[in-house]
């Protein structure tokens, strides 16, 4: 029992993990209808930025390097240059393809994941990179010691800032002026500009937001196996939990998130030895399908219905 | 009059045009499918960066070999197959030769490759990957996984473990855990980790890792259950620092962890920061910048402004001296050839495939090219394209690579006997008639 406890809690816990990533996900997809094909390169180029401007800072302005100075000037940076990249993204990508079919919209973000990809490459080189938030991934004493089940003291500290995330989004979406309008722009383009809502400086804004949850993402993933291409590869672990949690939930994200981490991992550990081990890459996936057949909109997704 | 004029004017040009082609060095061209940009750059950028800086310090310090200069284009695959044969087909004519050989690194490109090159009349080699059961040059003539396979180094691992443990014998009863990538490539060590387990008694279990790997919860709370002597990882990319930060995590002794050459470089240690600390790795290269081979690429490459690292901190990584270990062997296989069909002449891959067959890299020759120590001694024979089957183990101080052994053999006969039996397997499956090597020159 024990042991399944740990499972299940380690499984949360990463399922928090994929959330973070999810969450970018809804963000454009809420404010644009646009499935952001994208979202796994701007985590990488994000966590990148914000790895390779810790080097610059200190070797080209004479910095302290670890200090609290070039964390956060580091992080302010990587946030304004994944700002610029929304903006660029809105000029140059979105705004040219306004009211033409979401595939469209979809088929140019795949265009533009090989460029943000090149780019992050391109500006700041290959090299795999360590990064250190100063949380040590290691169990919790108390925890280990008094029940022998290990949590990790970093695993929560992402479910923190999971948490905050969530937190914030919902108020922003909910409570705000900005939010009102980018759920119009969500519901219908043409609308939301008939009745005076600024398309362009929406989705400039719904792309500076995600562009600050891929940077958050990526930190934290890059804190965890290093800031290299696989960041990418993050965008995986999403899939399944949006298809679980609706594409236009925030909250449905995080439920997304746990759902698939904890049955993923109870999946690997007392189904995987069965099968031959390794399932954890495709049964996200079978569930996720499974599920769709029930509820296609996901849980807390938008039912859509179509008058014929 | 007019006639006489044309015909001496002629005869002058032509004159001309036939000392300036005998003026002109012959050139060796080889064609580098490398990966600089994509998942696996990191490493890419490494491998090729050693293996041009070597071809660059043959041509700036000794003219060539033999007075033959290297000429060398890289053609991205970006790691993928389909680009992989693309590069294969653009670079396999170039130069007045064609291509003297093609090296993938890659298994899949390989694969792709095998017949094609085979029809073309390229070597293709393949140092620390593809298929192991191509050693046996008699199925495999145009292949050469040279230095060592992946059974050789499954099996190394092992003979590494029980030198640990205090002989062969102590590992009955031992549990060894086997965290792979699950791929083929993964997998590859399966058959031989199985045998030796049958024959020394150690229990074998097998842990599979979803590609990429950068999730490994489940797994290595498995393996806190099992409660393993040694773990071995055959990882790939960000598989390796998620293993060791989840080893961390589960408090499993790093020292206790033993990688494959693809699990051991800095690439795969430095993300996963002090937990990373006292994990060994085997490679059949070392780490380290301290050989004369390496000083001297640094004096004559880098002193003339023309190396290739962007980052001249990785000089002397593992994923360099590799390439380091590429072009030394591929400048050495031409110059065996050369030995044969004519020093100071651009060869072609035939001809340079009956270098890499007899190549002979003794202890001498080593030393004479400052890598004594780098790299092991080897030499090849028509039916042996694998070599000596041995690896050196590294342990991350922290902050980098040490030699903590010196070069560990593998069970020769049991290795050798699965390769013959698989290349037999294959002979018979493809209607190959093994070439009789008492024949070959």
């Amino acid at each position: 029992m024990q042991f399944f406890i740990e499972v299940l809690i380690g499984g949360l816990l990463s399922g928090v993990m994929y959330a973070l990533v999810a969450l970018g996900f809804v963000l454009i997809y809420k404010a644009s209808g646009v499935f952001n094909f994208a979202q796994g390169a701007m985590v990488f180029f994000a966590a990148l930025s914000f790895v390779g401007f810790q080097e610059v800072l200190p070797a080209r302005f004479g910095m302290e390097a670890g200090s609290a100075a070039v964390f956060w000037l580091s992080f302010l940076l990587a946030f304004a240059t994944m700002v610029v990249l929304g903006i660029a993204t809105e000029r140059i990508v979105l705004r040219p393809l306004v009211n033409q079919p979401p595939i469209t919209l979809f088929m140019a973000t795949i265009g533009l994941t090989y460029v943000v990809e090149g780019l992050a490459q391109m500006t700041w080189g290959a090299n795999v990179r360590g990064l250190e938030l100063g949380i040590m991934d290691e169990p919790i004493a108390w925890l280990m010691d008094d029940y022998g089940i290990g949590v990790s003291k970093f695993d929560l500290f992402a479910a923190g800032v999971a948490a905050s995330l969530v937190a914030l989004l919902a108020l922003l979406f909910q409570y705000t002026k900005v939010g009102r309008a980018l759920r119009a722009v969500a519901d219908d383009h043409q609308a939301a500009l008939s009745i005076g809502i600024p398309l362009q400086t929406i989705w400039r804004v719904v792309w500076a937001v995600a562009g600050f949850v891929a940077l958050v993402a990526g930190m934290i993933w890059g804190a965890r196996n290093g800031v290299q291409f696989a960041l990418t590869f993050t965008a995986l672990k999403a899939l399944p939990v949006l298809i679980l949690g609706g594409f236009t939930s925030v909250p449905g994200a995080i439920v997304g998130g746990l759902i698939i981490g904890a049955s993923e991992k109870l999946a690997e550990v007392y189904v995987g030895p069965l099968v031959g081990g390794g399932i954890e890459g495709w049964f996200p996936y079978m569930l996720a399908l499974a599920f769709l057949l029930v509820r296609p909109e996901g849980l807390f997704g938008e039912r859509h219905i179509d008058r014929v | 009059m007019k006639l006489k004029r044309t015909v001496l004017l002629g005869a002058a040009l032509a004159g001309l045009l036939a000392s300036s082609v005998a003026g002109a060095a012959e050139e060796q061209f080889i064609g580098l499918p490398s990966y600089r940009v994509g998942p696996y750059a990191s490493g890419g950028s490494g491998v090729f960066g050693g293996w041009i800086d070597y071809m660059q310090l043959i041509n700036e310090r000794d003219g060539g070999i033999n007075g033959v200069r290297l000429t060398w284009e890289e053609c991205e695959t970006e790691y993928n197959n389909a680009r992989g044969v693309e590069c294969y087909e653009r670079l396999k004519k170039k130069g007045s030769t064609g291509n003297t050989v093609f090296q993938p690194v890659s298994t899949g490109i390989t694969y792709s490759v095998l017949d094609k090159a085979a029809q073309d009349k390229i070597p293709v080699v393949t140092i620390g990957y593809g298929r192991t059961d191509a050693a046996d040059g008699r199925v495999f003539p145009w292949v050469f996984p040279l230095i060592t396979t992946y059974w050789s180094q499954a099996s190394a691992i092992v003979n590494f473990i029980g030198t640990k443990e205090g002989g062969m014998d102590k590992l009955k009863g031992r549990k060894i855990g086997l965290l792979y990538h699950d791929s083929a490539y993964g997998k590859e060590s399966h058959a031989v980790l199985d045998r030796l387990a049958a024959k020394h008694g150690f229990e074998l279990s097998k842990i599979a890792v979803a590609h990429p790997g950068n999730e490994q919860q489940s797994q290595w709370l498995q393996l806190r259950q099992l409660k393993p002597d040694y773990v071995i990882l055959w990882g790939w990319g960000v598989m390796n620092p998620t293993a060791l930060k989840a080893a961390a995590k589960v408090g499993y002794p790093r020292e206790k962890m033993i990688g494959v050459w693809w699990s051991g470089a800095e690439e795969d240690t430095i993300p996963a920061g002090p937990a990373a600390k006292g994990f060994i790795a085997a490679g059949f290269n070392v780490a380290g910048a301290n050989y004369p081979v390496v000083a001297d690429i640094k004096k004559f490459v880098y002193g003339k402004g023309k190396g290739n690292m962007e980052d001249k901190a990785r000089i002397g990584s593992v994923y360099y001296n590799r390439g380091v270990v590429h072009g030394l062997i591929t400048v050495e296989a031409i110059r065996k050839a050369q030995e044969k069909f004519g020093k100071g002449k651009a060869l072609t891959g035939e001809q340079v495939r009956w270098g890499f067959e007899n190549l002979n890299l003794d202890d001498a020759r080593l030393k004479a090219l400052g890598a004594t120590g780098f790299l092991p001694s080897l030499k090849i024979s028509c039916a042996d394209h694998e070599g000596p089957g041995v690896v050196k183990f590294q342990q991350w101080d922290g902050s980098q690579w040490k030699v903590i052994s010196d070069w560990v053999e593998s069970d020769r006969p049991l290795v050798r006997g699965m390769i013959e039996e698989s290349a037999a397997a294959y002979a018979k499956e493809k209607g190959i008639k093994p070439r009789d090597c008492s024949k070959e020159g």
